[in-house]
This record gives structure tokens, C-alpha cells and sequence, in this order.
């Protein structure tokens, strides 16, 4: 690459900080147009970034990679942390990502976002996370990166809580930002353990030198980076915030909760991924806590009949796939990044149309009482229609590209791994399809479960919650605009990278070449048991929920579907293992700082303050008692001295 | 004779001046007690250069007599200048200085 783009790179982080800082700076005279400075903003963002690409494609492979320093940050000593900016095809992969959709889901908020008298504001805060999106993605060291991993937690954070009037918002906004900070010791301790280890947190030195460390330190250091992960891509155990996080506005959902933000976690482990090589027990650890989650996920997802909540549930099983690839070495990171793309093209098609929807039908989430919306909104039925045969992972749809080889990869190894991780996989596929076409189904198919006339008889309001009055409609074409691009990138992005696996070779000079192992069963067979498994859960969900009345409220169920419409007790787990104690803690200290602390330097306090009472009742004022006094004290001074002369001759 | 029974009768003047200063309420009673004490501390110095061979003690007696004619005048006057003002020479009666 030349010179001249590199030096492009600084841009793309400050160009939506400016625009991020006018509008906040501005305050309420740039409410009539500020939507518009901050979709310019990411707009202009996405042409640098598009520069900085197509200067990289006309590059040679080896010269794709590039490092542009724009100041010294920090020099102390032996530390030295540059200011620099990391232009390689990882890189560019998010900057592409991040600036197209966040420019797409930018647009869409205007409209969405058109009654809100917060609009502005929202649109700061939008600006705010593409800069810190980009500096997370761009960054050359680990704490410049950790920089950015706060500013989405802070984004991420501000934005949840968006409409904070509501308390339950800015309950999910601090349970999302404290679960986070869970991670961010991770994150910390490990920049620690490098400095520690390598002399340095830039990826050059960390990276460069990580084969020759200690296998320990290697593998602690993989373990508090994907501590960090899972806090950041809501993986078990730090899954429970999630799900709240969908209090925040729909766009927010789409930009932050199933395209970028939360895939963070599986760039810092690809970019992390020499280090990882290191330590094959934190691979496995990774791979594991991928499978885990994947499975989780979808179980939730099944039982979820709020429809944000169940794309939520999606986001974290389809991230688990990609934790899943992550922890396979170099043979999955160029498809976990692979599927994180295609996966933040249809996730956020998936919830732009559910906001849609909600749009549509007052902001109500609850699939319950949707049903036969297809004809009232055919393009939301359509976009989201091939976003969901997108993440079903039926070919030729983007997703059968990317989440197929992922499969295909966890089918690879020796021993009982690849049955097991391959096996998780292909099932977590099945159950993918059954929840996703459940929630496809139960919103636009089957008879309506809501009353379009408000005088319109007994089926009108008058039956309270469960045939609700609406008035459903198409959204405007600011609206559908992003979900029709977003649906053209579902169906044809994955065609269009895998062809002669040139993305796989794109990313090569990060992820390294991988050499073509075979999955333990053939590779038709296993697309055979894919397909077959994504049939059979669609079908079974097309009986249930399209064929079959879906009742308004959720029926009485066995256990296993109580606990997954709870979020498998996951709060519940969370408060018992770690809050109850951590409560039990603090109180105890309080307790014990309250009567042994205190009460002794109390007591200690009292009892000075007694004897001073006590002494003043001996100034009588009566000469005679001082005298008696003096002589009572010379009396005790002649005792002791008598006694210790005696003593002494003794 | 014995230089110890010096000591003892030097003890009982002090024990009469004591007890004179703890149990009378008139200043001048008291004063005069303490004079006595005064003068069995003197004795019993006097008695201990004796008994001693060493003159430290006598030398200290002139002081303590020194002193003590002193102390008479400065507390006489005292004593004088509180009966003027309050018309009473009882100690138990000048106790305004208490807490």
C-alpha cells in the first residue's frame, strides 16, 4: 500500500469522533439537522475506508499488511506505545463492516427515530461507537485497542439505556456495562502479564515473540483474553447481559448487539491468534466455551417470544460458532471471521426488520400477538425472509457459505474433538432453523393474533391484552432502504467471497495459510446432515407455528422450556454465585467494621471521655482535699521507694 | 542518746502538722501547720548531717528556714488580703477557682 492511504487510517477513527463531538458539543441547536451530520459522518467514513481497500486490493499480498504511526502515546521508560494504526485485511474486513452497516443502520434511524426529541443525541452516541468500533478494529497495540474496547462499552452502554426515563432501561444499560467491566479485567490482566512477559503490548512485539514464551504464561494469557471475549461477545459465562440489552433502541440492536460490537471479542482472538497457537489449552477452552454457548443460545432462542430477545439469543449461538472456529486454530479463523461478516449482514437485516415491525405494530415485541403480516408488510417480510434463509444456512444464502465451513472445520482433528465440537455444531444448526423460522413464522404467517378495528365488535379491544388493536404498515423507504441493501448482502455475500475461497485468501497475511486437513466424515455427507437438520427444524416450526394456532399467551410447558424462557435461570445462577455472596461480603464487612472497628475506637473514645468526668469530680475546690491528696501521692512515693529498696538489697 | 530519736520526734511534729492542715479550716491554723511541718523536715535534715558527718544537710535547713520566712510574709499577706474581701479566713470558704 502507499504511503499516502495509510496515512488515511487516523481519519477513519476521527471523522465520527468529530462528528460525534459537534453534535454533542453543538447541543440542541443542531436538532434539525444533526441526524444528518452524523449519517454524513459515517457516510464519509465508509468512503476512506473504501480508499484505504481498493489501494489494498491492488497491492500484493505480502504488501497488504501496513502499520501507520501517527504519534508516540506513551513513553516511560522501557514502555513504549505508539499512537498507530494497523491497516491489514483483518482490519479493513471491520472497517468495511462497521462503516457500511453502521452507515445503513444510520439511515435508518433517522426514520425510526423520527419522534423522538432525543434523536440527536442518539445519533451522537451512534457516531460515538463507529470511532470507538474503529479505533478497537484499527488500533496496532493491545492498549489501544483496550482504548476503543471501552469507548463501544461506554457506546454500548449510553445506548441501552437511550431511553433511561424507563427505569428497566438503565438497569439493562449497567447490568450490560458491569458484566462488560467483568471482561475488561481480562483484558487488563493480560496486557499485564504481556508487559510482563514480551516487554511490550503492541501485536508486533506480542505477536512476534509469542511462539518463544513460556507454554503457562501463553496459555494464562489466552485465558484472560477470552475472559475478555466472553465478556464483550456475551459467551458463557458473561452471557447475561445480552438479552437486557435489547431495552435499547432497535437500531442499536442491529449495529452494536449483532454486528460489530459484540463480535469484538472474536477479533481480539483471530488477532490474537499467534499467541493462541502458543497455548493449545486456552484453544481448547475457547473452542469449548463457543460450543457451550452456541447450544445455550439456541435453546433460548427457541423459547423466547419476544422477538428481540430471541434474535438476542441468536446473535450470542451464531457468535458461539464463530468462538467455536476461533478456538480451532488458523483452519477457523479465516471462517470465523467469514461468518462474523455474513452473520453482521443478516443479523442486522434480521433486526432492522424487526424493528420494522415493531414500528408497525406499536412497539409491541411480543410474537404472541403477531402473526399474518406478510401481506400488510411485504418488503419487512421479504428482507427478513432472506435474512432468515440467510442464517438458516440454506445455499445459496450467504450464511450456508460461511456457517457450512465452520462445521466442516469443527469436523477436523484427532481424538474425540472433532466428533464432539462438529456434532454440537451440526445440531446447534438444526436448532437454529427451528428457532428462526419459529419467530419468521409466528410473525408473518398464520391467522392475525391482533384486531385492526378499534369499534370493530367483541374481537376488538375489548378483550384486553390478547387481541390487541393495531393499525399495521409498511415502513417508510428510509427504513426499508437499509433492509433491502442489508438483504442483498444476506443473499449474495457469501457466494461472492467464498468463490475460489478468495476471502479465506484475502485474510491470509493475518490468520497465516492453513493447511487443508479432512473432517473425519466426508464433507458431502456432513452438508447432507446439515441440510437435512435445517429442513427438519423448519418443518417441525412451519407445523407448530404456521399451520398449527398459536396461542396468545405462552401455554403451560415442561421444565426444560420454563427454564429457557427464563433465560435458563441465568440471572438466577448469576445471583446465587456471585452476587449473593458478594452481598453476604459486603455486609459482613460493614457488620464487622461496625462493631469491631468502630466500636472499639468507640469504646476507646467513651471510656477517655468517662475517666476525664470521673477526674474533673476530683477538683473539689476545697484546698484541704488537694492537700490530703498531696499527701496520700507522697505516701505512695515513699511506699515505692521503700519497696524497691528492699527489693533491691534483697 | 540515740541521733534516731531525733527522727521519730522530727515524724510526730510532721504528722501534727499534717493532720493541722488536712482537719483545721482557719487559714491561720492551717499556716501554722505548715509551718511545723516546715521545721520537722528541718529537724530531721538537721539529724541525718548529723548522723552522716555531712553538712549538706544543715546547709539545706538554712535554706528551707530562708523560705520559709518567705513564704510567711507572702502568705500572711494573703491570708490578710482574703479575709479583707470576703470577710472569713475558712480555706473551705476560697474555692472559686474550682471547675
Amino acid at each position: 500500500m502507499t504511503m499516502q492511504t495509510l496515512s488515511l487510517a487516523p481519519w477513519l477513527v476521527a471523522t465520527p469522533l468529530i462528528g460525534a463531538a459537534l453534535l454533542l458539543l453543538v447541543g440542541r441547536r443542531s436538532d434539525r439537522w444533526g441526524h444528518w451530520l452524523g449519517v454524513l459522518a459515517s457516510t464519509a467514513t465508509f468512503v476512506i475506508g473504501l480508499v484505504i481497500l481498493l489501494d489494498m486490493l491492488g497491492a500484493d499480498a505480502e504488501q497488504r499488511v501496513g502499520v501507520h504511526t501517527a504519534a508516540n502515546w506513551i513513553d516511560v521508560g522501557p514502555l513504549t506505545v505508539d499512537l498507530g494504526f494497523q491497516v491489514d485485511p483483518l482490519s479493513m474486513t471491520f472497517v468495511m463492516l462497521i462503516t457500511f452497516v453502521g452507515s445503513l443502520i444510520h439511515l435508518y434511524s433517522v426514520a425510526y427515530m423520527s419522534h423522538d426529541r432525543d434523536r440527536r443525541r442518539f445519533f451522537a452516541y451512534l457516531n460515538l461507537f463507529v470511532a470507538a468500533m474503529l479505533l478497537l478494529v484499527l488500533a496496532d497495540s493491545y492498549l489501544l485497542l483496550f482504548v476503543g474496547w471501552e469507548g463501544v462499552g461506554l457506546a454500548s452502554f449510553l445506548l441501552i439505556g437511550f431511553w433511561d426515563h424507563h427505569l428497566p432501561n438503565a438497569v439493562a444499560g449497567k447490568k450490560a456495562f458491569i458484566m462488560n467491566r467483568v471482561g475488561d479485567m481480562g483484558l487488563i490482566a493480560a496486557m499485564m502479564l504481556m508487559l510482563a512477559t514480551f516487554g511490550g503490548v503492541d501485536f508486533g512485539t506480542v505477536l512476534g515473540t509469542a511462539g518463544a514464551a513460556d507454554q503457562g504464561t501463553t496459555t494464562a494469557i489466552g485465558l484472560l483474553l477470552l475472559l475478555a471475549a466472553c465478556g464483550k461477545s456475551a459467551q458463557l459465562p458473561l452471557q447475561a447481559w445480552l438479552g437486557d440489552a435489547m431495552a435499547g433502541p432497535t437500531p442499536v440492536s442491529a449495529l452494536i448487539h449483532a454486528a460489530t460490537m459484540v463480535t469484538a471479542g472474536v477479533y481480539l482472538l483471530v488477532r490474537s491468534g499467534p499467541l493462541l497457537e502458543a497455548a493449545p489449552d486456552a484453544q481448547l477452552v475457547i473452542a469449548i466455551v463457543g460450543a457451550l454457548t452456541l447450544l445455550f443460545g439456541a435453546i433460548v432462542g427457541c423459547a423466547k417470544d419476544d422477538i428481540k430477545k430471541a434474535l438476542a439469543a441468536s446473535t450470542m449461538s451464531q457468535i458461539g460458532y464463530m468462538m467455536l472456529a476461533a478456538g480451532l486454530g488458523p483452519v477457523g479463523y479465516a471462517f470465523a471471521i467469514f461468518h462474523l461478516l455474513t452473520h453482521g449482514f443478516f443479523k442486522a437485516g434480521l433486526f432492522l426488520g424487526a424493528g420494522s415491525v415493531m414500528h408497525a405494530m406499536d412497539d409491541d415485541v411480543n410474537m404472541r400477538r403477531f402473526g399474518g403480516l406478510a401481506r400488510l408488510l411485504p418488503v419487512t417480510a421479504i428482507t427478513m425472509g432472506l435474512g432468515w434463509l440467510a442464517i438458516l444456512g440454506v445455499p445459496p444464502f450467504s450464511g450456508f457459505y460461511s456457517k457450512d465451513k465452520i462445521i466442516e472445520a469443527a469436523f477436523v482433528g484427532e481424538g474425540w474433538r472433532p466428533w464432539v465440537f462438529g456434532i454440537v455444531a451440526l445440531v446447534g444448526a438444526g436448532i437454529t432453523a427451528y428457532y428462526m423460522s419459529r419467530l419468521f413464522f409466528m410473525t408473518f404467517m398464520g391467522r392475525r393474533r391482533w384486531a385492526t378495528e378499534l369499534a370493530g365488535g367483541a374481537g376488538g379491544g375489548a378483550e384486553g391484552d390478547s387481541t390487541p388493536v393495531r393499525h399495521p404498515h409498511e415502513s417508510p423507504w428510509l427504513m426499508t432502504l437499509p433492509m433491502i441493501v442489508l438483504a442483498v448482502g444476506s443473499v449474495g455475500l457469501g457466494f461472492a467471497l467464498n468463490a475460489g475461497d478468495r476471502f479465506v485468501h484475502f485474510l491470509e497475511p493475518v490468520t497465516g495459510h492453513a493447511e487443508h486437513h479432512d473432517p473425519v466424515l466426508p464433507i458431502w455427507l456432513i452438508i447432507t446432515l446439515t441440510l437435512t437438520l435445517v429442513v427438519v427444524g423448519a418443518a417441525l416450526a412451519f407445523v407448530q407455528y404456521a399451520v398449527r394456532s398459536v396461542p396468545t399467551t405462552a401455554p403451560a410447558a415442561p421444565a426444560v422450556v420454563r427454564a429457557a424462557r427464563v433465560d435458563l435461570h441465568q440471572d438466577d445462577v448469576n445471583e446465587a454465585v456471585v452476587m449473593l455472596p458478594g452481598k453476604v461480603l459486603t455486609r459482613s464487612m460493614v457488620f464487622a467494621d461496625r462493631t469491631a472497628v468502630d466500636a472499639g475506637w468507640l469504646g476507646l473514645a467513651g471510656g477517655v471521655g468517662r475517666l476525664g468526668t470521673w477526674l474533673r469530680g476530683l477538683q473539689s475546690g476545697y484546698v484541704r482535699q488537694y492537700a490530703a491528696m498531696t499527701l496520700g501521692g507522697l505516701g505512695v512515693i515513699v511506699l515505692v521507694i521503700w519497696l524497691v529498696s528492699t527489693m533491691a538489697t534483697s | 542518746m540515740d541521733l534516731v530519736n531525733y527522727l521519730y520526734l522530727a515524724s510526730i511534729l510532721f504528722a501534727l502538722g499534717a493532720t493541722t492542715v488536712l482537719l483545721r479550716r482557719n487559714a491561720i491554723v492551717v499556716f501554722m501547720g505548715v509551718e511545723l511541718m516546715l521545721n520537722a523536715t528541718n529537724l530531721a535534715l538537721v539529724t541525718f548531717a548529723r548522723m552522716h558527718g555531712d553538712i549538706t544537710g544543715q546547709v539545706l535547713a538554712f535554706f528551707v528556714m530562708v523560705v520559709a520566712a518567705a513564704e510567711v510574709v507572702v502568705g500572711l499577706a494573703i491570708i490578710v488580703t482574703i479575709f479583707r474581701a470576703r470577710r472569713s479566713a475558712s480555706v473551705d470558704d476560697v474555692n472559686l477557682l474550682k471547675s
